[in-house]
């Protein structure tokens, strides 16, 4: 079992952004299919899906729920149909920094962190996110040494607002 | 006009529950394009060093969020949440978001509103501790 999984170049590799997404234009239907799925077996409320309906609310139209990725499945960028990994990438973020990952076997969502911005998401917009490593951490579990990589990611829309900024920490051991 | 909203400390969110397994689990899957097997295979759950395949963080997130949109009524937004994931949301389980209310301040624009948020299971372990920050437009405390 590893004492650190910690190196020197991660640790020179913190603030370094690793990953630019630029989304498609987000459509209607991708809001409807995902509040379906996160509201499921309860019908979403009217504001995500029915138009005439959302035009009556404050924001004058439908937008995307705070949670929403606009990300999932492909972005216009990077251009290319992401692999189908069927598994977590265990050491995405080193792979994307060019440097060595730890040798791990498990990842899990250790926690998230979003503060939202004065603008929601709405069909039509296309949507920006820089991601960058905060800080790496390790802490001793009871699987043993576990080692807590915080990220954060900076979104904005096509008018350079943002939209928001959210930390997420992954926990490998 | 209508009368303002009170909120005080105290108050407490209405409670969003769902009965959750691999129906659930497998439409998020779908839309967030997380198809990952301990999300989906008792065997690599239990591979993780967990009893049976497991729910996703992001979609018990994205209960907490339901959960507080939900308790607004459109009086207001969300300006931050967070939390972190303590225990596994195991298969066959109802994960319900609790929050009560923690702080309410006037804020430049409205009513500042605190929420201490929790997921918990069936039996009322605490899966994922959290809290939200809201903006409550026309509220008095």
């Amino acid at each position: 079992m590893n004492d650190t999984y910690l190196t020197d170049q991660m640790r020179g590799a913190v603030g370094r952004i690793y990953e630019r997404l630029v989304s498609y234009p987000i459509s209607v239907s991708d809001i409807r299919r995902w509040v379906i799925a996160t509201y499921f077996p309860v019908e979403p409320p009217r504001e995500f899906w029915d138009e005439e309906y959302a035009k009556q609310t404050r924001h004058g139209g439908i937008v995307a729920p705070h949670e929403f990725n606009p990300f999932a499945w492909i972005a216009q960028e990077p251009r290319r149909i992401p692999p189908r990994a069927d598994s977590a990438d265990i050491n995405g973020i080193e792979n994307a920094l060019g440097i060595a990952g730890p040798e791990v076997n498990h990842v899990l969502n250790g926690g998230m962190d979003a503060r939202y911005g004065a603008v929601r998401m709405r069909p039509g917009d296309v949507i920006t996110s820089e991601t960058a490593v905060e800080s790496y951490e390790e802490k001793k579990g009871r699987l043993g040494v576990m080692l807590m990589t915080r990220s954060v990611s900076t979104w904005t829309n096509q008018h350079g607002e943002v939209v928001k900024s959210a930390y997420q920490t992954l926990i490998r051991y | 006009m209508s009368n303002p909203r009170v909120v005080k400390v105290g108050d407490a969110l209405n409670g969003f529950s769902r009965h959750t397994d691999l129906d659930n689990w497998n439409r998020y899957a779908a839309v967030n394009d997380e198809f990952v097997p301990i999300h989906m295979d008792d065997q690599a759950g239990q591979d993780a060093g967990y009893p049976s395949a497991f729910g996703m963080g992001n979609l018990q997130w994205a209960y907490m969020h339901n959960a507080v949109r939900e308790w607004l009524a459109g009086d207001g937004e969300i300006k931050s949440l967070s939390c972190q994931f303590r225990a596994a949301n195991l298969r066959n389980t109802t994960v319900t978001v609790k929050g009560v209310v923690t702080d309410v301040a006037q804020a430049e624009d409205g009513t500042s509103v605190t929420i201490n948020l929790r997921t918990e299971n069936d039996t009322g372990e605490t899966l994922a501790p959290g809290a939200a920050v809201v903006l409550l437009y026309g509220v008095s405390s």
